[in-house]
């Protein structure tokens, strides 16, 4: 092992940044391929949505539209005008709106404040508490159906937007919670102690000191609730119909009810507005959620 | 009138008996340390004295007042924690009138108390700053500054300084030391440093497994360890415990180990009761300091061992011979050469050492 010479240690050398080098471009060769592949589909959506139903039927999937043609968009959300039959997305676009923004609210509020209670404060049964509500998270939606719309009906509030709000809030508590009370734990029990000894009481402690301290996890959980309540399908067609359904479920009827000629371009630019909430909360919440993270504020 | 007085308290969290059976009483401005391994008990304490944690058993007086069942905020307490605790949301200023403004004390009292407190910390330039934006050492004295302007009858810290790098756990000791001799307030500290606790203390409370071990001066814990627990916990390194028995002739006192024909006379030994020492079983305890290299004094007793090893730690060496097959460990000088494998005089200054019954591992 003596003889390795300096010369040899140089070869070596170049070989291994000729492998580096090698390996670098066949990361971006895979990365790019990847990319493609999930940017395929919304390409064809938004080209498609741009295209007269001319266009659609003579060319590809993949040709480019013949110019910025937003027709199809102003359907889509708008409607023709014609009477009966005529189905568009706005007034359900606002129903969902209407649904999500409590719902979030709620579910949100309400986990925060059980992982709260869970993380800093001890009552008897509160590890079975806790493990109900983890089981919550497993109950498949079909399982509760039945006994949700039959809740629903007791209560009188079975195909409204009030009715959705409630099964959205309910069903998202165990996940919330659950995003909290792992978030609490990381915070010092000693700040409660010393907010204790401070004379703050069991909300203040809780807006004051806790709250504040949270825009991580809240905006986690936004984001999740969000899309969740945004992109149900089935609670929402299982709970309302006609005009109090929210975006997916009208979106589904648009799409299938056409009566007469099947108009991909209106489809799409449905399907694409349908989808743009979920991705502004992505892109907005997004950021405060890698400043709150990398600010430090958990710490000291 | 005594400032904090705990009787039989006792508490479990579940089956897991965590203190039992304390008695712990303060004077007025006396600085109490509890010291003592990790799940001694010593912060469940604190915290009850805090009022944080329930008791199972017994009563907290603070100034002759049973606060037992009184809360944190009404027992006329501060306490400062070992991860400061301060609120990251809150600046400086908001983090340390944070209680009186719960308290609802009027505006003007608030700030003239943020404004003596400040100065006197020296935090009066941060006052604007988040926690986040401050060093370890400033976030310590803002948590002391909080506690500071509640002027509280009792001080409370857990480990305050265990948080901070070795250098500035000195600085910070001597300021705490410097505030309670200024303030002359009643402190109650937690601690598992023995150093932190032999200069901090007026008294020190040596805890373990939920029991007070001794409740002592600082001088008569380290000299007089009233069992074998305390006088291994204090003491870097740990006093030589040497096994075996007392013989009893003629009114004279020695001490033999089995086997061998070495007999150190126990002259002058404080002996709690001078009875049944012959042939008694016990451990003869010795300070690694209490063994010299030249005589000290005409007490000295002489003595011939093997060094087996020296471990060398820049200002001092400690060296481990063998006494009839027992380890015993002595401090010198680094200057001091002694070769290993080898006999060398030895001296035990028998004015400095203490006798434990081997069975009770009481001091007798």
């Amino acid at each position: 092992m003596q003889d390795k010479t300096h010369s040899s240690y140089k070869q070596l050398e170049q070989k291994s940044k000729y492998t580096n080098m090698f390996l670098r471009w066949f990361l971006y060769f895979v990365l790019v391929i990847f990319a493609l592949y999930f940017i395929f589909p919304l390409y064809v959506m938004v080209v498609t949505s741009l295209k007269t139903m001319e266009e659609i039927r003579q060319g590809t999937l993949l040709t480019w539209p013949s110019g910025l043609n937003f027709d199809s968009w102003l359907v889509a959300w708008g409607g023709r005008g014609y009477g009966a039959g005529d189905t568009f997305l706005k007034p359900y676009f606002w129903n969902s709106i209407k649904m999500v923004v409590p719902a979030v609210f709620f579910s949100t509020f309400i986990g925060a404040m059980a992982g709260y209670v869970l993380t800093k404060w001890r009552f008897k049964g509160d590890k079975w508490v806790f493990l109900f509500l983890l089981f919550g998270c497993f109950i498949p939606y079909q399982a509760i159906l039945l006994p949700m719309a039959r809740t629903l009906g007791v209560l009188g509030i079975s195909n409204s937007v009030i009715g959705l709000v409630l099964v959205h809030t309910v069903y998202g508590i165990p996940f919330t919670t659950l995003f909290f009370r792992n978030f609490y734990v990381s915070i010092p029990s000693e700040l409660v102690k010393a907010a204790r000894i401070d004379g703050a009481g069991f909300f203040k402690i809780f807006f004051k000191i806790l709250l504040p301290v949270s825009t991580p996890i809240i905006v986690v959980t936004i984001i999740w609730q969000f899309t969740q309540i945004w992109n149900d399908f089935l609670f929402g067609s299982t709970f309302s119909f006609g005009e109090a359904a929210p975006i997916q479920v009208a979106l589904n009827n648009m799409v299938l009810s056409s009566t007469s000629v099947k108009e991909y371009n209106v489809d799409m630019a449905s399907a694409i507005i349908a989808g743009i909430p979920t991705l502004i909360v992505y892109v907005l919440a997004g950021k405060y959620f890698i400043r709150g993270l990398t600010s430090g504020a958990v710490k000291g | 009138m005594k400032t904090l007085k705990i009787e039989e308290l006792s508490k479990n969290f579940g089956s897991t008996e965590v203190l039992r059976k304390i008695n712990l009483e303060i004077d007025e401005g006396n600085f109490l340390v509890l010291l003592g391994p990790s799940g001694c008990g010593k912060s469940t304490l604190l915290n009850i004295i805090a009022g944080l944690e329930t008791i199972n058993e017994g009563n907290v007086h603070i100034d002759d007042y049973n606060v037992s069942k009184v809360e944190p905020k009404d027992r006329n307490i501060a306490m400062v924690f070992q991860s400061y605790a301060l609120y990251p949301s809150m600046n400086v200023r908001e983090n340390m009138i944070f209680g009186l403004k719960q308290a609802k004390v009027s505006k003007e009292k608030i700030e003239e108390q943020l404004e003596k407190v400040s100065k006197f910390l020296q935090v009066d330039a941060l006052l604007e700053r988040k926690p986040s934006q401050l060093s370890g050492g400033q976030r310590q004295r803002v948590a002391i500054g909080r506690a500071l302007v509640r002027e509280p009858r009792i001080f409370l810290f857990d480990e305050p300084l265990s948080n901070l790098d070795a250098k500035l756990r000195v600085e910070m000791r001597r300021e705490i030391k410097k505030l309670h001799q200024q303030l002359k307030t009643t402190v109650v500290y937690v601690t598992h440093d023995q150093t932190e606790a032999m200069s901090l203390g007026t008294n020190i409370a040596i805890m373990n497994h939920g029991v007070i071990q001794q409740n002592d001066t600082p001088e008569n814990i380290y000299n007089k360890p009233s069992n074998t627990f305390v006088a291994d916990f204090i003491g870097s390194p740990s006093m030589n415990l040497i096994k075996g028995n007392l013989k009893e002739s003629s009114n004279k006192v020695s001490f033999v180990t089995r086997g061998s024909n070495i007999e150190i006379p126990i002259n002058g030994y404080d002996f709690k009761e001078k009875s049944n020492l012959d042939s008694r079983e016990v451990f003869f305890g010795i300070r690694p300091e209490h063994i010299f290299f030249k005589k000290s004094n005409e007490e000295d007793f002489e003595i011939n061992l093997r060094a087996d090893l020296s471990e060398y730690i820049g200002h001092e060496q400690i060296m481990t011979f063998n006494f009839e097959n027992q380890e015993v460990l002595a401090k010198f000088p680094s200057t001091v050469k002694i070769d290993l494998s080898k006999n060398t005089k030895l001296f035990f200054d028998l004015t400095q050492i203490s006798l434990f019954d081997a069975k009770t591992e009481e001091r007798i």
